[in-house]
């Protein structure tokens, strides 16, 4: 489920909006998705953002994580049906079941909208992009240090793993207490490496004179640029759509309309 | 002038009960190229770490002695003071990465400078094809072999345009392919550019001929100090347990044999060529 | 013995790395896998202790499969020395680390403190039995792990980059404990990119690029051919690329170590002309 939402670098419209105006979209979607519960508004919301997902060119991985939430949204399906079923004043079971896949499709809007921002936004781009909305310095470049250790912390831990393997170290098996214990060869080289590890990337750190005045300059600053407008232009107008839509007119529900 | 001066310089870590290097005395012309050397725990890493005051700004612990880095002293001035002077490049490439981007990790030094951005952008690609990595600039650290991040992490150093870089076993991690491009690139910024090079190695083979002079250390103190060919034929040096040269040991080899090469060669190359003019005559 | 037939390994990200290699290593014999970072040496042997699974082609050790064994199973006979001694060091003290793999595989106690004093022995770290292992210098750190293997007396030791970040005495000092094991008639593997160390313990070669196996055979053979040697991407070691100058002079082409270098070179430069 994680790939969904793991950066991809590709280049694509979508990859060089900015993010903050790429934020404000998935703000918009997500503030619509709440003001909304019923089934219909919440596919049109679905399938609207689909043109977007192939503009930026990553379906595969935006099935990969609409994939990896099938589960949970199988279990918010279930949930809701039990619950409406025995504590709601819903009445008839086809109006449980639009109400509950409503809920769903609600949720999947989400994670939509989330994982197209994450897969298209570098984590430098978004580092800076925390910078210019005045997030302190040393907090966003800890942030983008952190993005860029993850794979190498993963794959650290997978050597340690293989090599306490091939020292007969079962990690299977066992209760609990035996389970935890297993991993303490594995913890303990891992930690000591992420020390030392720590201790030469701020050797590098103050060798690149870090710190050395306050007004830090960048190599790269983000504008607003023309797609950007036309981005957050469209947001707006999908949010005083919906809100002018949620208080004046009532979407009708989808069995209302199949049986009526 | 010296670009760097030492007199009796002496340290000891917070948590050592004995100096990590005693009494070192030494003086670096500018332009040099300096190869470092000794075997492991003899204090080479521990004295490069006074070239851009790591130590005593960052270890702390007790310098005693005299040291200066292009003219500046360097306990008086701080880390990223002298860092604009002596650019660093460590062993291990991955820890010396940072940013998402291959150029972003070369601008990051002159981020911190605050240098304005349109200047960023021109040392940034001036540096980047220095180092022959110009076509990765936008590519991600993990996606790089060893070698390229050892590049990228010089390219970082350069784009600072320090007077001396010093490199710590840059290549310990690297194939030989990977190290030999390294040792190049170094060796254009010394002969093209004039940066004085420091570089610790055990990898002598490979870039003797490149320098004009060998330190070597052990037991914190330097022992050995002149031409490599004079250093490298020296008995002292086999007995330390230097990695003399292939090409050297098979002069020496040879001469105890009673074939006499002529010189000293310090690569395959020297051998070669001093082989030939022993056999012509 | 060990028989690798048409193996292929790709791991779950997409990377090919190994591309159908068949490799036979007899009882008692001293390999060097060599190629450069990335050719898949480390996959080629993480298979031999089945650390890895074949995606296609098999894996036999002594005529097991090694699917069907665990590793734990495996390790009993193969002993694999990681590159970096950090990645495995956590124990207490030096003798708690040796005996992590003797418990695990189920000595009794009598049985493990013999085996950890041969072991301390072996590698000359008696004096550091009690000590951290987090206290010593990198050189004693990997003779530790070194050690932490050997312990249980596998019969066949793999080394994965043993020389890396190792200085000239301890490089030496390797060589001589590796010729030392071989000479005990343990199968030796070693993984390298190190062509120096290995001119001077001439190995069987195994020469790595790309997934597959380019060549292999003798070391002289195979690391003075500059053509296949440039494909793999190492280099010619330093008196290879003497002799390969020399040998339109009339000289023997495959010199790798300087002690016959010198011979040959006295031989034909010493006659009173």
């Amino acid at each position: 489920m994680f790939d969904g939402f793991k950066f991809r670098s590709v280049s694509s419209p979508v990859h060089t909006m900015d993010p903050r105006a790429k934020f404000i979209y998935v703000c918009a979607l997500f503030s619509v998705a709440v003001m909304f519960n019923q089934l219909i508004p919440l596919l049109i919301l679905f399938v609207i953002q689909i043109p977007f997902v192939v503009l930026a060119g990553v379906q595969k991985e935006w099935l990969r994580s609409m994939k990896g939430s099938a589960m949970f949204a199988v279990i918010i399906f279930t949930m809701n049906l039990l619950s409406l079923y025995f504590y709601g004043s819903y009445g008839s079971l086809p109006a449980i079941i639009e109400r509950s896949l409503a809920m769903t499709v609600r949720f999947l809007v989400l994670i939509e909208s989330f994982s197209v921002f994450f897969l298209t936004t570098s984590p430098d781009l978004l580092g800076l992009a925390l910078e210019q909305s005045h997030v302190p310095y040393e907090l966003c470049f800890a942030f983008t240090t952190a993005v860029r250790f993850v794979p190498v912390l993963a794959e650290e831990a997978q050597t340690i793993m293989d090599a306490q393997k091939a020292r007969g170290l079962e990690l299977e098996g066992g209760n609990f207490i035996k389970k935890i214990r297993n991993y303490i060869p594995i913890l303990i080289p891992l930690i000591v490496n992420a020390i030392r590890r720590s201790l030469e990337l701020a050797e590098t750190m103050e060798s690149r004179a870090w710190g050395a005045t306050k007004n830090r300059t960048n190599l790269y600053v983000l504008k607003i640029g023309g797609k950007d407008i036309y981005l957050i232009l469209v947001s707006a107008v999908i949010f005083v759509v919906s809100v002018y839509v949620s208080i004046y007119i009532q979407f009708p529900a989808l069995t209302q309309l199949l049986v009526g | 002038m010296a670009i760097i001066k030492a007199e009796g310089l002496t340290y000891t870590y917070p948590i050592g009960t004995k100096p990590a290097f005693e009494d070192v005395s030494l003086n670096i012309e500018k332009g040099e190229f300096v190869i470092l050397t000794g075997p492991s725990g003899c204090g080479k890493t521990t004295l490069c770490r006074c070239f851009n005051g790591l130590i005593p700004h960052f270890y702390g612990g007790k310098l005693e002695g005299e040291i200066t880095v292009s003219g500046l002293q360097v306990s008086e001035h701080p880390i990223h003071e002298l860092a604009q002077h002596v650019g660093m490049v460590f062993q291990n490439p991955e820890n010396q990465l940072f940013a998402l981007s291959v150029e972003k990790d070369v601008a990051f030094g002159l981020e911190n400078l605050g240098v304005p951005r349109e200047e960023i952008r021109e040392r940034v690609d001036w540096a980047l094809k220095m180092a022959g990595i110009y076509g990765l600039k936008d590519r991600a650290p993990y996606e790089l072999s060893g070698g390229q991040q050892q590049r990228v992490a010089l390219a970082s150093v350069l784009a600072m345009q320090p007077e001396i870089i010093v490199l710590d076993e840059p290549t310990s991690f690297l194939d030989p392919l990977g190290a030999l491009r390294i040792f190049k690139v170094i060796n254009d910024l010394n002969k093209k550019l004039g940066i004085t090079i420091i570089l610790v190695e055990h990898r002598l083979d490979l870039t003797s001929k490149y320098a004009n002079r060998v330190m070597v250390m052990t037991k914190g103190k330097i022992v050995l100090n002149g031409h490599p060919r004079e250093v490298f034929n020296s008995e002292e040096a086999r007995l330390i347990g230097v990695g003399i040269p292939k090409a050297t040991r098979l002069y020496q080899i040879l001469k105890a044999g009673g074939v006499d090469l002529g010189r000293v060669p310090l690569s395959s190359e020297e051998a070669y060529e001093a082989v030939v003019e022993t056999l012509a005559r | 013995m060990i028989k690798i037939q048409d193996l292929h390994h790709t791991y779950p990200n997409g990377v090919e790395a190994l591309r159908g290699v068949s490799l036979e290593i007899a009882d008692g014999e001293f390999v060097a896998i060599m190629g450069q970072n990335g050719a898949g040496k480390t996959t080629l042997v993480k298979h031999i202790n089945g650390l890895l699974k074949p995606t296609k082609g098999t894996v036999l050790v002594d005529g097991v499969e090694t699917t069907k064994v665990s590793v734990a199973t495996l390790a009993r006979k193969v002993g694999f020395v990681f590159q970096n001694p950090d990645h495995q060091l956590f124990s207490e003290t030096v003798e708690e680390e040796i005996s992590f793999a003797l418990k695990n595989f189920g000595y009794d106690k009598k049985a493990i403190k013999e085996r950890v004093d041969w072991a301390l022995n072996l590698l000359d770290l008696t004096e550091y039995r009690k000590v951290s292992p987090f206290m010593l210098s990198g050189g004693e750190r990997k003779r530790v792990a070194l050690a932490s293997v050997l312990a249980w007396d596998p019969k066949i030791v793999i080394l994965d980059e043993p020389t890396i970040g190792q200085d000239n005495r301890q490089k030496e000092r390797l060589r001589q404990f590796i010729m030392q094991l071989n000479k005990q008639g343990k199968t030796v593997i070693i993984v390298t990119h190190d062509i120096e160390f290995v001119t001077e313990c001439k190995p069987r070669i195994v020469l790595m690029a790309n997934g597959k196996i380019l060549a292999q055979g003798r070391a002289e053979e195979i690391l003075t051919n500059q053509e296949l040697v440039n494909r793999a991407s190492v280099v010619l070691p330093e008196i290879a690329r003497i002799f390969h100058n020399l040998a339109e002079k009339g000289f023997p082409r495959q010199v790798i170590d300087v002690y016959e270098a010198s011979r040959i070179l006295l031989q034909k430069l010493g006659e009173p002309s």
